[in-house]
């Protein structure tokens, strides 16, 4: 899972799921963020390897495609930890101490913003906004929006995170 | 057993109403699961239904379940009385959010019975023109900040000849201190579907497309549910209610870029491709998406339309003041104690909404600086406060009211960490068209850094000024064209922390 991939790499299966998820969308081109969305629920990450085929599939060049993939900031090259912390760092989670909690978290987690921690469990990133700026600061844990963060908090997350 | 609502809105979960919920289930009520009222501070906040309307306990904590009194509805230390009696919600002029936080946000039965799509219903019955001219009345501007009259975008959609148009909606909402799309989307997102489906029978689309942010999963979610149900019981999809209008809606997920809330970036990802912003003209109204005519609006600009639809044009008019029509719905956010929707016409003064209905910071300090308006949006101090939210009133005070959001600063702010920030963001999120934007953000950034530490700081101070101009007048759009906003307002009225003893600012 952790073996990085190269464009020699082309291995069946990342480029069968390519394939089959571009044709759920009628293999239409102007899809195309929604089949990296798909693609990257379903490997985990995109794959370079993918990147041929979803080319041939949408009948784009590879160009276009590798484009998109790393204008957006959602989609990942490499596979993430078990679970993705995303710490909103905008305004209105500033003014509540967001930047003192990035602080903190990357203390506690021994890594830095955009690193997975030693043992695979979560991958930390910078949000700018989660929506939530009423209950600042806030996290989200993978599809979870978590409000009022603290360090009592965050240390349950992170618990539960490595369950 | 009782009837009980608990929000399924995303802020209200972040706090624990589905811990709260699935608790009160297990107590054998039977749980609603509404939108949010918008009192987020109170969040999560439960409502018995009874006789004498709704009773609200809240902010409820899983541990506070097992002793409220759900069967009387009666006292408690978190009893909150009639929810609609509560001075936050009582107060407020809700036109847009008059439904929120009421039903199941998802239930087509639960929207038709509290007046929804009452203006799609009369839109059926009116020609493109006739609906266009009753938008054109109520005055609408654009509420994804920049303001344009929504009934001339519309019009020139309506008289552009072409075998296809498109409506589109701009729900990437990114800017801090926003959440009122995502409340619409989570808590009453038939009434942007019915918003949409006028503007398609008005210029005569057939196709359209919400563009969600990645960052709203539940939003997301919760329109595709919106829209199946809608398609289900014919208010969307082929021959709307039997007539012959048509009008397909889809959801199309964004994937972490903010600058694809300006429209053209938008139109490009929603064609697959990077989103990088189209120099105007041409105006998206004429080549818009695929090249086609297309109406572009915010959320809370289409979300709008129903009431003018089903009020008429001029009930919504009738609130508001100068050139600033109808409500916004603001939020208010970051340092303050009550944090949460409040839909107001405008003219309301900045600080009602952030004394009065706020509370002051949550902190308890003074309050020092607000943000206005998103990142793009510039610092007030607290010794503005007393401006009346209006397009016009903020421009002349060089700010903006932009999507309405209030973000609050105690005095422990450090503004020239805020102003680099505003350097910083743009430089993180330009999509790299043009050089102002591109090159000056990070320079900015240097800048910023040498004048903190006071490195030949007025010499600096001028350089900074000066690239703020070039970025205003050279960039291509708003990102970097705005950014000068939030910076220039910092040093303007706190030009206290651009200038602290390099001892100082070294901490
Ligand atoms: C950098 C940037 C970001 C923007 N983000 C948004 C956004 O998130 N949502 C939005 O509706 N408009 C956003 N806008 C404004 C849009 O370009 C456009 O004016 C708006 O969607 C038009 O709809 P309205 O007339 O209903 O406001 C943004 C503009 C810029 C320059
Ligand atoms: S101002 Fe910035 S974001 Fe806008 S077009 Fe230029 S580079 Fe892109
Ligand atoms: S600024 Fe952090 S959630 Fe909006």
């Amino acid at each position: 899972m952790s073996q990085k991939t190269t464009l020699l790499d082309l291995s069946p299966r990342e480029a069968t799921a390519a394939r089959e998820i571009a044709l759920r969308y009628g293999n239409r081109p102007d899809a195309l963020l929604e089949i990296l969305h798909d693609l990257q629920e379903h490997l985990g990450f995109i794959p370079e390897a993918a990147l041929p085929a979803l080319a041939k599939a949408l009948n784009l060049s590879r160009a276009e495609v590798h484009g998109v993939v790393t204008f957006y900031h959602d989609y990942r090259r490499e596979p993430a930890g078990r679970h993705v912390i995303k710490v909103c760092r905008a305004e209105a989670c500033q003014s509540m101490g967001a930047n003192e909690l990035v602080s903190m978290i990357e203390r506690f987690l021994k890594v830095k913003l955009g690193q997975t921690t030693a043992d695979g469990a979560i991958t930390l990133e910078a949000a700018y906004c989660l929506g939530n700026c009423a209950l600042s600061p806030a996290v989200m844990v993978d599809d979870k929006l978590v409000g009022r963060v603290d360090a009592k908090k965050f240390e349950t997350i992170v618990a539960e995170c490595r369950s | 057993m009782s009837k009980v609502f608990v929000p399924r809105d995303s802020a209200a979960r972040s706090v624990g109403a589905d811990e709260v919920a699935a608790a009160l289930a297990k107590l054998g009520h039977e749980v609603v699961r509404n939108g949010s009222r918008g009192l987020l501070f109170l969040e999560p906040l439960v409502e018995v239904e009874t006789k004498d309307g709704r009773i609200a306990y809240g902010p409820v904590t899983i541990d506070d379940v097992a002793s409220l009194p759900i069967a009387t509805a009666g006292a408690h230390t978190l009893r909150l009385g009639n929810i609609e009696d509560h001075p936050y919600l009582k107060n407020q002029e809700r036109l847009t959010f008059a439904r929120c936080g009421i039903t199941d946000p998802v239930s087509v039965s639960d929207y038709v019975k509290l007046g929804g799509f009452d203006g799609l219903k009369k839109a059926l019955g009116l020609a493109g023109a006739a609906i266009v001219a009753e938008v054109t009345e109520s005055g609408l501007r654009g509420r994804g900040g920049a303001g344009f009259p929504t009934g001339i975008k519309w019009k020139t959609v309506l008289d552009a000849r072409a075998d296809q148009k498109y409506i589109c909606c701009n729900a990437d909402e990114g800017d801090s201190g926003t959440f009122a799309d995502r409340m619409v989307m989570e808590g009453d997102p038939l009434m942007l579907i019915e918003g949409m489906t006028i503007a398609a029978i008005a210029v005569g689309a057939t196709k359209g497309y919400v563009y969600i942010r990645s960052e709203y999963p539940d939003a997301i979610a919760t329109m595709k549910e919106a829209i199946a149900n809608a398609v289900a019981a014919k208010w969307l999809g082929a021959n709307i209610q039997g007539t012959d209008k048509t009008f397909h809606l889809e959801v199309r997920r964004g994937a972490g870029a903010y600058i694809c809330g300006e429209e053209t970036a938008m139109l490009e990802s929603l064609e697959g491709k990077r989103g990088t912003v189209r120099p105007k003209p041409p105006i998206p109204a004429l080549e818009g998406l695929f090249g086609k005519p297309t109406v572009i609006n915010n959320v809370l600009s289409f979300a709008a339309v129903p009431f003018i639809l089903a009020e008429g044009g001029t009930a919504y008019k009738n609130y508001g003041m100068g050139r600033s029509r109808g409500t916004l719905p603001f939020q208010l956010a970051g340092n303050i104690r009550q944090g949460g929707l409040v839909e107001k016409a405008f003219g309301v003064t900045l600080r009602e909404l952030v004394e009065t209905f706020g509370g002051g910071t949550f902190t308890g300090k003074p309050i020092r600086a607000i943000q206005v308006g998103g990142p793009l949006g510039a610092y007030v101090p607290a010794s503005q406060m007393d401006m009346p939210m209006d397009y016009e009133t903020f421009a002349a005070a060089q700010a903006m009211v932009g999507h309405g959001g209030i973000v609050v600063f105690d005095e422990t702010v450090d503004m020239a960490a805020q102003a680099r920030f505003a350097m910083e963001f743009c430089a993180i999120e330009s999509c790299g068209k043009c050089t102002p934007c591109r090159i000056g953000s990070t320079r900015g950034v240097e800048v910023i850094d040498k004048i903190v530490a006071g490195e030949d700081r007025d010499a600096n101070l001028e350089l900074l000024s000066d690239l703020c101009q070039t970025m205003t007048d050279g960039s291509l759009c708003a990102m970097g064209g705005l950014t000068p906003m939030p910076v220039m307002s910092a040093i303007k009225h706190f030009p206290e922390d651009f200038d602290k003893p390099a001892a100082l600012a070294a901490e």
